[in-house]
């Protein structure tokens, strides 16, 4: 019954004496000090402080202009078109106008931006094949039963890209113009790519691969989301590389937004113009939208942003200001905490038995 | 086999016969599993636990694909992992009953069948069988373990030596005798095959101390009782061999009747965290009935506008969806009741009962019994042979001279006893005892020139002053707790025959000749002064028998212990009969000499807040020194030591005290209460058990003397009953197991008295003083780590979960998780397990030598300070304001920002890993701050757990994992994009801070107005702890001091030597005896 140790002996059952066993180990006892906690939080306001007002002119660096056109301008007559569902086919667009009294400086962001759309949805964001997307030539054919019932249409033909997620891209399209002057219009370059993350682009996203096929070739055999006007492999008229299931807009509509709302990259200002070499210059500016997305459904609005950004991100007031509060509110805990210890805890005679 | 037996009844070198009764075989099966029957029996065991059958129920919600909210992995690879742990160690048990079955199974033996001796596997000996039992004498002493129960027959001198300590764990020989019909039939095969012996006796029962049957021989019954059978289990020793019948076999042996499951005993927080997790589960329903009726609102004012994006499942309406949802999050909150939490629990029992046996400072190297704490693991050694060095020259010249009362006094000691002796070696001569004291007795008279040389059943031989007597042997009496005394018949070489008794002295004093009432008187003196000293007494009587009188005496006697009725009844008659008219010889103490250590552990404990009540079986007079020690600055005298009497004892029952205390201007007044085993019994009655618990509670200490054993369970059952008290009982005597038992915590003492207390115990050690270190260090500790374990544990997942519950306002109530399914899979199980964990392990407040200079610090424990509802419901609100901070912040930080290339930092995967980092980053630094002592061990774990976070993440968010498992690791390129951005750094030193630093001020805080006891201890510098070390050994003097004082008087005093009747005081050097306080307090696990 005893236990077996190769030991004998009159202590032969002795336990070792290690410092593990006999719970002697090296310790270091940290300990709530006057001496250790008071400059901790002394040291800790002023590090706050000092990060959030560092941050905050860093904010107030950027500019950020916001722009909701769900029913500004003459936008108001798409806006009533989309409120019937059997209107979709019909094209619509319309105009906003607005003008920029500083210049953009530096590289210059086109969002789109959508409130009150729940890309959160559990069953939402599970309505996707990732295997399809990846390119899988089985996928491509046979998505899977998770995209239901996004996966297949009436006559069974498998949808590419399948899913209740690729079926809701936002297809709004966006033209900036600027005014240079009251006769003359000049389209803002913006880059269609580079929006994307490289891993989403690179690794995510594939193309069917086929050798010697067209992109339509591959796509044959299955259908476009229900609610697209056009196939997968022609999204992007102008730059064919930007097709299939690598298109950036695609792809960024398929990063779900984590909160219901959210702005989507759509552009990136092309400097090589000399006009924009520096920037958006200072004028008046205008949007032509083909207004296609319905936002009423969900009693959403949507918008644009142009913005400039820092190596923080973009004008996100949030943390400066979170900074400094918590900064002020450890530096009213460390004068609380001063006083209790000089009235309660100085002369120690709380300590005492 | 339906029918109950009644009556047994087995027929000698007869199968037919018996095998017609379907008599158990003695093939055991100790085992549960086979391999067929392993998987489904196990399983099913092992999910009648509750838990596991609530997380079965979470997998099955789980496959149903409208409800499930997460994968099934998520509850599975816990659920697995928690199972198959299970099943390794019950199929690793299971596999040694296996073992061990078959190796019994399978041991030979030699059975007579057909008039031959036949080498038979045990499993094969049916009932009836006559089977040869062997051991090899004095050399090497193996162990034949006797399958079955067994009528003796026969042996070279008719007695067989037995160690019983595989059945009641008692390590000294006992003497089992052959009835003379059969012992005459020697080894001759022949006569045994033509036995024809009928044995009908008891039914199969669990109680080793009893048989009955009677054996039938020609028309001739013959009396069985337990001294005639041999029990399984037992060793045969200092035997040659011995033939038996079979009588039970297998698993109706007592042994294997009596292996029946000890009852698992629960700790408080046991209880606390059973009615924590209940309401954990409700809340849980209130959580997510809550985002119910939220899902239900949102379904109808925003998911039924949201459909043309995402239609609802068919048959699927805003009323159902909300009852889908509400399952859904019963699958995303499980975690606030996880599964782990057993199992941790589990481990960190396990690991704190490691760390007592490991602990040198409970290991007793005199006889190298390390402390054994029973839940884990179980062994004993057999103990060292008591030393007994009292010699007195001048006592033994007495002895020589030829006085004969002295020479009567110790022949008596030398031949009343059931001493049994054993000659390893040539001329070295070992005693054999059942009770130390008999031994000590025994022994004494041998260093006064008695010496007890041999005994067979008829004889007993002894060296008187070097002369070889040899007596006879006619009857032995024995001891029994009724008759409180023993004698024995013998008859002298000069063929006088005399009887020898010696006993209890109000029974002996009952019993004797109205000659002796002068010397009764003296007697009575050195009695009560003896008890004042706390020595255990025995008085010593004799008497002569005439021959006729015996003669008929014997022939009643034969005829009394061969009856089947009231056997008993009859042979207490016969002994009542002739033990009376006694002569008085003299009386015997026996300093029950208190292991080293005891007041001051008693002290200690006193300090701790810890009640004390001492339950011994030994007169008052024994329990005031006791209580002097207990309270040397106390005077306690109880007036009247006599026992009360019944009428008194009905009317007050227990009568108060007042004591005198020094400093009673602190106290109101001390109180103890001493009440003796004749008024408990009254006082245990129902209507006035409250009373004595009352009266008992408001009493400083409380001492029952004179208890028998279950009065002493009733006591600890009565305070369990009434007091919330957790009690926990230490004795080391066989008389203190059912009070063992049923207390919350039993320890036992392996000390003289036999093993019973020790293997009932739940831990034992070899010395009283080791108590305070299990209570002080590792109970305080063990306390302290599960309280904290508990608190950290409920608030890492209550922080995991609330997250996920603000999260819903924001994701329509769709029980979308925040986190990443793998990181609710993992983080339990991997990234937070370790480091918590090393906190319930390893933690400690302050060390063990401050816990034992301030045995105060054991008080809060007992208030429950450490954890309790009050300290639950402050761990949901930290919970709830970390969970707040967890979720608000983050999405403050990164609703409207972008990466510092324009690209998506708002996305649901990034957010996920912000989420779960800042989760990660903050339970940590948590831990670190709950942690006392900061340990290359804990940090390790901490850090090292933090490591393996950012490398498993970093794995599966990787392309190849992408790429292989394409729907399981969706989250790939995260951790390369988002955690590169500053943003996402400072988000997490912002959470860090606000979660931490509330706890840390308001920590600081408290210890500035209202320090608690552990703080002063632990802000003591260390300058006064060399005080405390001078005064610990001064006290520790002062104690050896009084404590030698009372034997070393009265032996060397020459008084003593002149005195009659001679009196004989023997002391032991090693310790022999610990009184059997009795503690109740609330403690911890």
């Amino acid at each position: 019954m005893g236990k077996t140790k190769d030991k004998s002996g009159p202590l032969a059952r002795r336990p070792d004496n290690s410092a593990f066993k006999q719970q002697r180990l090296p310790a270091w006892s940290p300990m709530l000090t006057a001496n250790t906690v008071l400059p901790f939080f002394y040291l800790l306001a002023v590090i706050c402080m000092l990060l959030g007002v560092w941050l905050l002119l860093l904010v107030q660096s950027t500019q950020e202009i916001k722009l909701d056109y769900t029913d500004l301008g003459n936008c108001n007559e798409c806006f009533d078109l989309r409120r019937n569902v059997s209107n979709a086919v019909q094209t619509c667009s319309c105009r906003v106008e607005f003008s920029i009294d500083k210049s953009l400086k530096g590289d210059v962001f086109f969002y789109y931006g959508l409130k009150n759309f729940h890309q959160n949805l559990r069953r939402y964001m599970d309505s996707r094949d990732d295997g399809q997307t990846l390119g899988r030539i089985k996928k491509l054919k046979n998505p899977s039963s998770y995209c239901a019932p996004f996966d297949k249409d009436n006559d069974g033909v498998p949808i590419a890209p399948c899913g209740a997620i690729a079926n809701s891209m936002f297809n709004d399209s966006f033209t900036l113009n600027y005014h240079l002057s009251s006769s003359r219009i000049v389209p803002v370059p913006l880059l269609r790519t580079g929006l994307t993350w490289y891993t989403d682009k690179n690794v995510k996203f594939r193309n069917p691969r086929a050798d010697n096929l067209t992109l339509a070739e591959v796509f044959e055999g299955t259908r476009p989301p229900l609610y697209w006007q056009k196939p997968v492999y022609s999204l992007d008229p102008h730059d064919p590389n930007n097709n299939g299931f690598i298109n950036e807009d695609l792809i960024v509509w398929m990063r779900e937004a984590a909160f219901p709302n959210f702005k989507k990259l759509y552009g990136i200002l092309n400097r090589a113009d000399p006009i924009f070499e520096k920037g958006l210059p200072k004028g008046n500016y205008t949007i032509d939208i083909s207004y296609n997305f319905p936002v009423q459904h969900f009693q959403g609005r949507k918008g644009v942003v142009l913005t400039t950004l820092t190596w923080f991100g973009g004008q996100n007031h949030f943390l400066p200001i979170a900074y400094l509060v918590t900064s002020s509110l450890i530096l009213l805990t460390a004068v609380v905490l001063t006083v209790a210890w000089w009235k309660f805890g100085k002369d120690g005679k709380n300590m005492k038995e | 086999m339906f029918f109950s037996e009644e009556e047994r009844y087995v027929r000698a070198n007869d199968r037919p016969s018996n095998l017609s009764y379907n008599y158990a075989n003695n093939a055991i099966r100790t085992s549960k599993y086979n391999i067929i029957t392993f998987l489904p029996l196990n399983l099913f065991e092992q999910f009648r636990r509750l838990a596991n059958a609530y997380f079965l129920f979470l997998l099955i919600l789980q496959l149903i694909p409208q409800i499930s909210s997460l994968s099934w992995f998520t509850t599975a690879l816990p659920l697995i992992l928690v199972l198959s742990m299970t099943a390794v160690k019950d199929a690793n048990d299971d596999i040694n009953r296996h073992k061990s079955d078959r190796q019994v199974n399978n041991r030979m033996v030699n059975v007579l069948i057909d008039g031959v001796l036949k080498n038979e596997k045990w499993m094969n000996v049916q009932v009836g069988d006559i089977v040869k039992l062997e051991s090899n004498q004095f050399v090497t002493l193996t162990h034949v373990t006797h399958p079955t129960i067994l009528t003796l027959l026969i042996e070279p001198l008719n007695l067989v030596y037995v160690e019983t300590a595989e059945l009641d764990g008692e390590t000294n020989l006992k003497v089992k005798q052959a009835l003379t019909l059969t012992g005459e039939m020697g080894d001759s095969i022949e006569a045994l095959s033509a036995f024809k012996g009928e044995v009908r006796c008891e039914p199969p029962n669990n109680r080793l101390d009893k048989f009955k049957g009677t054996l039938t021989v020609n028309g001739q019954n013959y009396g069985l009782d337990n001294d005639k059978i041999l029990l399984r289990g037992c060793t045969l020793r200092n035997t040659e061999w011995c033939f038996g019948l079979v009588i039970f076999g297998g698993p109706d042996t007592k042994l294997m009747q009596n292996s029946g499951k000890t009852k698992f005993k629960r700790t408080s927080i046991d209880h606390l965290m059973n009615i924590l997790v209940l309401c954990i589960f409700g809340f849980l329903f209130t959580l997510c009935f809550i985002l119910a009726i939220g899902n239900a609102v949102w379904e109808v004012k925003e998911g039924s506008v949201f459909t043309v994006f995402l239609p609802r499942e068919p048959g699927v309406n805003a009323a159902l969806s909300s009852f889908l949802s509400f399952w859904s999050y019963v699958i995303v909150l499980n975690a606030v009741v996880p599964i782990s939490l057993y199992v941790s629990v589990e481990v960190i029992r396990l690991g704190n009962s490691f760390f007592i046996n490991w602990d040198r400072k409970m290991y007793y190297p005199k006889n190298d019994t390390p402390a054994q704490s029973h839940s884990v693991d179980f062994s004993w050694n057999k103990l060292a042979d008591p030393k007994f060095d009292f010699h007195d020259y001048n006592l033994v010249e007495t002895v020589r001279e030829g006085n004969p009362e002295a020479q009567a006094f110790f022949r008596l000691l030398a031949l009343c006893h059931t001493v049994m002796p054993e000659e390893k070696k040539e001329g070295e001569l070992n005693y054999q005892a059942q009770s130390p004291d008999e031994g000590a007795l025994v022994t004494a008279a041998r260093n006064f020139g008695f010496v007890f040389r041999s005994r067979t059943p008829e004889t007993i031989t002894i060296m008187e002053m070097g002369e070889k007597v040899t007596y006879e042997l006619l009857a032995v009496l024995d001891f029994n707790n009724v008759r409180k005394r023993m004698s024995v018949i013998v008859r002298g070489p000069d063929g006088k025959m005399t009887l020898y008794c010696k006993g209890a002295d109000t029974i002996i004093y009952e019993r004797l000749d109205h000659s002796c009432k002068r010397l009764m008187k003296v007697t009575t003196g050195h009695l009560n002064e003896y008890a004042g000293d706390g020595l255990r007494t025995l008085v010593l009587a004799y008497k002569h028998l005439k021959e006729n009188y015996m003669e008929e005496w014997t022939q009643r006697h034969h005829e009394a212990s061969t009856a089947l009725e009231g056997r008993e009844e009859r042979l207490d008659q016969l002994y009542e009969e002739i033990e009376k008219d006694m002569i008085l010889l003299g009386a015997t103490a026996v300093e029950d000499k208190l292991q080293d250590g005891v007041p001051q552990t008693i002290e200690q404990l006193a300090k701790a807040d810890i009640k004390i009540w001492v339950l011994t079986g030994d007169k008052q007079g024994m329990s005031c020194y006791i209580l002097e020690l207990l309270y040397a600055r106390r005077k306690m005298c109880p007036e009247s030591a006599e026992e009360p009497s019944v009428t008194k004892a009905r009317a007050g029952l227990f009568w108060l005290q007042k004591t005198e205390t020094v400093q009673d201007e602190q106290v109101e007044g001390d109180y103890a209460l001493i009440i003796n085993g004749h008024s408990l019994a009254f006082a245990l009655e129902k209507d006035l058990e409250l009373e004595l618990l009352r009266t008992a509670c408001m009493c400083q200490t409380v001492i029952c003397c004179r208890v028998t054993p279950l009065q002493k369970a009733q006591v600890v059952e009565l305070v369990k009953k009434y007091k919330q008290a957790i009690t926990l009982a230490i004795g080391d005597g066989a008389n203190d197991v059912s009070m063992i038992k049923a207390a919350h915590i039993g320890v036992g003492i392996s000390g003289q008295e036999g093993m019973q207390a020790v293997l009932s115990s739940d831990f034992s050690f070899a010395q009283f003083r080791y108590l305070q270190r299990l209570l002080l260090v590792h109970g305080r500790w063990s306390y302290l780590r599960m309280c904290k374990f508990l608190q950290y544990f409920f608030y890492k997942n209550f922080t995991f979960t609330f997250v996920h519950f603000w999260y819903a306002f924001f994701c329509g109530f769709s029980a979308q998780t925040v986190y990443d399914e793998w990181f609710i899979t993992l983080y339990n199980l991997v990234y937070t397990s370790l480091p918590i964990l090393s906190l319930g392990l390893f933690d400690q407040d302050v060390n063990d030598r401050w816990s034992f200079e301030y045995p105060q610090l054991y008080s809060p424990g007992q208030l429950n300070m450490y954890f309790s509802k009050k300290a639950f419901v402050h761990c949901m609100v930290h919970s709830c304001y970390c969970s707040l901070v967890l979720f608000f912040i983050p999405w403050g930080a990164i609703h409207d920002t972008v990466r510092d290339d324009g690209r998506d930092l708002a996305d649901y995967q990034s957010f996920a890993l912000l989420a779960q980092t800042c989760l990660l980053v903050v339970v940590s630094i948590q831990l670190c701050i709950d942690t006392y002592a900061w340990t290359t061990v804990n940090q390790f774990f901490v850090w090292g757990s933090l490591f393996a976070y950012l490398a498993i993440t970093f794995t599966m968010y990787s392309n190849g994992m992408f790429l292989i498992f394409t729907s399981v690791f969706p989250f790939i390129g995260t951790v390369r994009n988002s955690l590169n951005q500053p943003n996402v750094w400072l988000t997490i030193f912002l959470t860090s801070l606000l979660c931490v630093l509330p706890v840390v001020a308001l920590r600081f805080i408290l210890i500035q107005i209202r320090p608690t006891i552990n703080d002063k201890v632990r802000k003591t510098p260390e300058t006064e702890y060399c005080l405390c070390i001078l005064r610990v050994s001064t006290r520790r003097s002062g104690y050896a001091f009084s404590h030698s004082q009372g034997y070393g008087a009265l032996v060397t005093s020459e008084r003593f030597l002149f005195k009659r009747p001679l009196k004989s005081l023997l002391a032991f050097s090693a310790q022999t005896e610990t009184p059997r306080p009795q503690l109740f307090r609330p403690i911890p696990e």
